[in-house]
């Protein structure tokens, strides 16, 4: 049962990056993307886990806190170029 | 693993996942800028959570010790998925982002954008 | 010049039993680590502590429990809500911002507060004022403005005050 249960939670979590690629894609402005790619660190982080799962195998945390610690910090970069039009001043 | 576990861990994965989808479709049809701010928060609390709580409980049965180490994963998300929501706002209130018509209080929007007290001039 | 410090063996002991404690879970309770985390523990706030700003420190403990689960649940019944607005139409949606008036403004339980703010799905802090008088927030759905503002100070900006008793 586990083995169907994390299959479908693959396909719902993939549905959910697809519709963050097509936010990524139409995106009206230069912040929505950023936000489409924020959720979809986010969402990763789960892709990620549910493939530690499925092959049993209690590495895989490691690269989730990696894009965890990687998606606030670039998202935070984003944000500092808005905001001041340069990343370090 | 017992059969009551293993519901456990398929319920919180399958809740998570779904949480997570809800957040998604939030992010794609919303109206505005703003509105779409609420959608990584909230996939990353709850929708993310659950699936690292069914990881954390499936490794601890498998490998027959206490694993805490996705507990630390949700932690760092639930310090800085509002941080980086704060900076969101404020990037998207600096570019001047487009609000829905109907969105009530629009001078605030402004008052925020130049750090102003609401009954300033 | 600064004026040279007084050595301290435990500038930070917080931080300290929190780095340890990671440090353990990250790597499973191990005996060797459990030595290797304690030497991290006291030798890394001897480098860090210098940086570091006097923060308010939490008076009561236990309220801070009651805080945290309180936050959680509210994480979790605020969720439902959003997601029924999402499953809704566009049309029913009633965006607005509001603008809190705060009554806690030190640095720590303010950073607390506008993160429980935004964490909370459904209500996004945006902005403080210059002279940290007013929170600006924006709303998903807002039925009663006036409603929202007590239930946030009440839920969080309340504990938050007896909490660091300021």
């Amino acid at each position: 049962m586990l083995s169907y249960a994390i299959i479908i939670a693959c396909g719902l979590t993939f549905c959910a990056l697809a519709l963050n690629a097509w936010r990524l894609i139409i995106g009206p402005t230069t912040p929505d993307r950023i936000i489409a790619v924020d959720t979809m660190y986010i969402n990763s982080i789960a892709l990620i886990i549910l493939l530690g799962l499925y092959q049993g195998s209690a590495s895989y945390y490691e690269s989730a806190l990696l894009i965890a610690l990687l998606g606030f910090v670039s998202t935070s970069a984003f944000c500092k170029y808005l905001l001041r039009g340069d990343i370090i001043e | 693993m017992s059969i009551f576990l293993e519901i456990v861990v398929s319920v919180l994965l399958i809740l998570g996942s779904i949480v997570t989808l809800i957040g998604s479709i939030g992010l794609a049809k919303f109206p505005d800028y703003f509105t779409r701010l609420h959608a990584p928060t909230k996939a990353s609390t709850v929708g993310v959570g659950c699936i690292l709580i069914a990881s954390m409980i499936f490794f601890s049965v498998e490998l027959g010790h206490v694993n805490l180490k996705e507990a630390l994963i949700s932690i760092f998300l639930l310090i800085t998925a509002p941080v980086a929501a704060h900076m969101l706002a404020k990037a998207g209130l600096h570019y001047k982002v487009n609000m829905e018509d109907n969105t009530q209080n629009q001078h605030l929007a402004k008052k925020a954008y130049l750090h102003q007290s609401p009954d300033d001039e | 010049m600064d004026k040279v410090r007084k050595f301290i063996w435990f500038p930070t002991p917080y931080h300290s039993i929190l780095l340890w404690v990671v440090w353990q879970i990250l790597h499973d309770f191990n005996h060797g680590h459990m030595v290797l985390g304690a030497v991290f523990a006291i030798v890394i706030p001897w480098i860090a502590a210098p940086l570091s700003e006097k923060e308010p420190v939490a008076k009561k403990p236990l309220k801070v429990l009651t805080y945290v689960f309180r936050l959680l649940f509210d994480i979790v019944v605020s969720n439902y809500d959003v997601a029924k607005r999402v499953l809704q139409s566009n049309r029913s949606l009633k965006p607005a911002f509001i603008a809190v008036p705060l009554a806690i403004n030190e640095p720590l339980p303010l950073t607390i507060f506008t993160s429980s703010v935004s964490l909370t799905p459904g209500t996004v802090s945006v902005e403080l004022s210059e002279d940290r008088q007013w929170l600006y927030v924006h709303v998903l759905h807002l039925e009663d403005e006036q409603l929202l503002i007590n239930l946030i100070k009440h839920r969080y900006e309340t504990p938050l005050k007896e909490i660091f008793g300021c």
